[in-house]
């Protein structure tokens, strides 16, 4: 059938093609599509190149201060990218932490252990969850999720842990608002699990069948199939599929300026509200203006490093399993 | 077709047991075998004798594979497979409810069509499946893995190299690897489905000697698309055709001197 | 008779059943309880999440929503007309900007540059590209186009979020082109016609479906960014300007700027927003899905 209405297709060409051949339409066509491919790289080029020329300002003013200090008053026009730079790699972190078993979790139910008739609706939904913008995650971490996670987590581990070494310092909530740095980083989990798990669904689904069929024919239960079999084989892609999402989770910009709290404050508790650098632009850049614009700036330059080294080495680690 | 021209009856398998005088070691029992809706073995009851090889031969489609992978139920991966009937093992119902599919498989050991050994070292691809069902001290442990390795015939271009990847090693050391790691868990059958076809002619004539010796201590089924290899290693051959057991016996009856007519076209080459 | 055939078996006792550990199933349950409730967990949140727009929004939605322009501050009622216009606006323009971008570039990439260095490193900047943080191009479309032209405008928020779609839109030709048999392109050019032609007319129709689908995916993730408008579109409570200068009233910043707000009317307008906005990108994405899985079956 397919093959048919392709003939028909091939057919039908000849005409037009004898009818207009044109020499300079096929040439202009091959430099249209030529030129449009070399667009992806100048949007690149252009991203760093306006991140470094804006940027540059401060970079001099603070030299390498900038990334150390963190300070960030306005007022002084006194800028230093610390404590964004701590508050993007720790939400980051934390929703690795809870994300990444998660989707993993989500992904052995995909291939091994859901029946065939449900397989479709519920890999449907889990990617549904990439579908949903960034600012909804705020909105419902933010109205729903935060005033849940204050009442029945921070208020009740706060006076548990209130006074202990360590924990008391970690899990003690000064306001128990409910938003701050763990639940940024909750809110990012949920966001990249679609990505991890339908990765690491696809990975799985690769490893031929005959590799799993050999693991059970030893006797191996689903957990040892899955644990000492299915993952160490596709391994580093899965790896891939992680540093994939920890690139999203450091550029996340929505959902973190809903709830992290933004506040320019270095705390060792993770219920105390902080601040990313995504969530510092979004913030402060319409209202700025001269050197702290340039910090902003500078600020958008040490994300874009952070997150393409990530998401280089998320491809390149993808992409050797694939070719083999 | 009619029916009666495929008529099986376990008394083929008897008139065979009295050639050699091997107990019974499977006993297959009015087997029937479904993809879905789709029957793929029918009514099928034939007998494995103890330290034979027994080689199921037949054109492609035919069930061979099928019934092998009922030996140790690997089909009930795949929900819509199922299989009725009754498959006895020393006597025990393999296909009954309460037999522990994961301790069935590492009595009944299988080896596939193309090596895959698993993604961890030389060493570890064979302790793993000891590991699974004995605690062993690490030196016992290594006498069983030196041991296996000795019976595949790998130990002395393997032993160098123990702690380096299974993947390393070429497709018919591979595939000795994938043997080893079956005997070492010390089954009483080995099932092996088209062992050699992604092998060249040496690593075949490797493989195939090295069955010749595992004969002595385990039962062995084969199933083979290769007629030249089923005549040169095995004591028993049955033949199937359609999901059904047309002839089955004596290996050198089945080649000189078959009963039917189907089997003898197959043999000499007219269909398949 | 044939019971005794059975009984006669083994020579030697066979080994005793029973000799898996109850720990290893232990683990192997547990794996699938786990994974089975990170399951349901992922699947709860989903619900969870449209159950809250559909409670909070929909108590919003009335025709005010759809006919009258967003409300100054401290003002009663108001609508979001002007913000889905916006919004319905600026998503357009990306994809129109974007599509034959993205078209073309993907195109490149599976019918001319195929294994070329080109090509590879195209190939890979553009998947770094699919997953940059999407608030770093609303800053480099900020310095591009509304420092030069001296003020926010709706072509620069067009621009900005066909930046965004362009990568998806390069992603999913090449891989849909790739699908297509080369017997088919061989077919056309053994016929003598130019490649141009040949992948007009036999690989694109080919792909046609999958093309159609990475398009509407496209529009789908676009269609809800915030944080590259909010440097280029900006927003505003008015109608847009025809000529797109100045602020472009668009339906994810007000969303923003109103759920945040202390006045009950823009809090209950963010929430109808909200759930419109949410709705329409999850139809959108299961009509692409639809899109493809039709076109699989022909």
């Amino acid at each position: 059938m397919a093959v048919m209405s392709d003939e028909i297709v091939v057919s039908s060409n000849i005409q037009t093609v004898r009818r207009r051949t044109s020499p300079a339409f096929d040439r202009g066509f091959r430099f249209a599509s030529y030129g449009s491919a070399l667009v992806v790289l100048a949007v690149l080029a252009g991203i760093i190149g306006t991140m470094i020329y804006g940027g540059w300002p401060a970079f001099q003013e603070f030299g390498f201060g900038f990334i150390t200090s963190s300070v960030w008053n306005v007022g002084a026009d006194q800028y230093g990218a610390w404590v964004a730079i701590t508050g993007t790699l720790t939400s980051a972190l934390i929703a690795l932490v809870i994300g990444v078993p998660v989707s993993i979790g989500i992904a052995i139910f995909l291939t091994q252990l859901c029946p065939p008739w449900l397989r479709r609706p519920v890999s449907t939904t889990i990617e549904l969850l990439a579908a949903v913008p960034s600012i909804i995650y705020g909105m419902w971490g933010l109205f729903v999720f935060a005033p849940l996670f204050a009442n029945y987590v921070q208020i009740p581990l706060t006076t548990l842990v209130e006074g202990m070494p360590i924990l008391g310092t970690v899990l003690y909530a000064r306001v128990p608002s409910g938003v701050g740095m763990l639940t940024a980083g909750i809110i990012l989990a949920i966001m990249i699990i679609p990505f991890i798990a339908s990765i690491t669904r696809d990975m799985l689904d690769q490893i031929p069948s005959i590799l799993r069929e050999s693991a059970y024919g030893i006797g191996c239960t689903t957990w040892e199939v899955v644990r000492y079999v299915l993952l160490p084989q596709a391994g580093v892609s899965i790896i891939g599929a992680i540093m994939l999402g920890l690139g999203r989770a450091l550029g996340e910009t929505m959902a973190v300026t809903f709830v992290i709290g933004n506040a320019n404050r270095l705390s060792l508790s993770l219920f105390d509200p902080s601040s990313t650098i995504a969530s510092r632009i979004a913030n402060e850049f319409n209202e700025a203006s001269g050197m702290q614009m340039n910090a902003l700036l500078a600020l958008g330059c040490i994300l874009f490093v952070v997150t393409f080294i990530v998401l280089a080495l998320a491809r390149l680690l993808i992409a050797r399993v694939q070719t083999r | 077709m009619s029916t009666i021209a495929f008529d099986t009856s376990g008394a083929i398998g008897n008139a065979a047991a009295a050639d050699t005088g091997a107990p019974v070691r499977i006993a297959v029992k009015n087997l029937n075998f479904y993809y879905g809706d789709f029957r793929s073995l029918k009514d099928i009851s034939i007998n494995f004798y103890d330290r034979q090889v027994t080689a199921l031969i037949g054109p492609s489609g035919c069930g061979k594979s099928t019934l092998l992978r009922t030996f140790n139920r690997i089909y009930s991966l795949y929900p819509e497979q199922r299989a009725d009937g009754q498959i006895l093992l020393d006597g025990q119902n393999v296909l009954s409810p309460n037999i522990d599919v994961n301790e069935l498989r590492a009595r009944v050991g299988m080896v596939f069509q193309k090596p895959t050994p698993f993604p961890m070292s030389i060493y570890d691809n064979i302790a793993f499946g000891i590991r699974l069902y004995e605690k062993l001290p690490k030196s016992e442990l290594d006498g069983r893995v030196e041991e296996a390795l000795r019976k595949a015939a790998l130990w002395d271009e393997a032993k160098d190299k123990l702690r380096q990847s299974g993947m390393g090693l070429s497709g018919g050391q591979q595939q000795r690897l994938c043997i080893a790691r079956t005997i070492a868990q010390k089954p009483e059958v080995i099932l092996l489905d088209e062992p050699t076809s992604a092998l060249d002619p040496i690593s075949t004539g490797k493989i195939e000697e090295l069955i010749e010796q595992l004969r002595s201590e385990f039962t062995i089924v084969i199933v083979t698309h290769n007629m030249q290899q089923a005549a040169r290693i095995s004591q028993f051959t049955a033949f199937m055709y359609l999901g059904e057991l047309v002839e089955f016996g004596p290996t050198t009856k089945m080649f000189m001197n078959p009963t039917k007519k189907q089997t003898q076209d197959y043999i000499t080459g007219r269909f398949g | 008779m044939d019971t005794a055939v059975y009984n006669e078996a083994t020579t030697e006792a066979p080994l005793a059943w029973g000799r898996v550990r109850r720990s290893r199933y232990l683990a192997d349950r547990t794996l699938k309880i786990v994974c089975t409730l990170f399951t349901i967990l992922g699947a709860f949140v989903l619900g969870w999440i449209l159950l809250m727009l559909l409670v909070e929004g929909i108590g919003g939605l009335s025709p005010a929503v759809f006919t009258e322009t967003t409300p100054g501050p401290g003002t009663e009622g108001g609508g979001i007309a002007n913000a889905i216009v916006g919004s319905l606006v600026l998503t357009v323009l990306g994809i129109v900007v974007a599509t034959p971008i993205g078209v073309l570039a993907g195109t490149y990439l599976a019918e001319y540059g195929k294994g070329s260095t080109l090509a590879t490193v195209i190939r890979f900047v553009n998947d770094i590209l699919l997953a940059a943080p999407s608030i770093l191009i609303g800053l480099f479309v900020y310095i591009l186009m509304v420092q030069p032209m001296g003020g926010y405008s709706g072509w620069a928020g067009g621009v900005a979020l066909a930046i965004i779609a362009i990568p998806v839109i390069v992603r999913s030709t090449e891989d849909m082109l790739r699908l297509v048999p080369g017997s088919l392109r061989e077919a056309g050019a053994a016929l003598g016609a130019p490649m141009s032609k040949v992948i007009v007319k036999i690989s694109w129709k080919a792909a046609r479906a999958g093309m159609v689908t990475g398009v509407i995916l496209a529009t789908a993730r676009i269609a809800g960014e915030t944080a590259p408008l909010l440097f280029t579109a900006l927003n505003n409570t008015f109608w847009f300007s025809p000529t797109l200068m100045g602020g472009v009233s668009n339906l994810p910043v007000t969303i923003y700027q109103f759920a945040l707000a202390p006045y009950p009317n823009w809090r209950e307008l963010a929430w109808a927003g909200a759930l419109i906005i949410t709705m329409s990108i999850l139809a959108l994405s299961i009509v692409a899905r639809l899109v493809l899985k039709k076109d699989n079956v022909r």
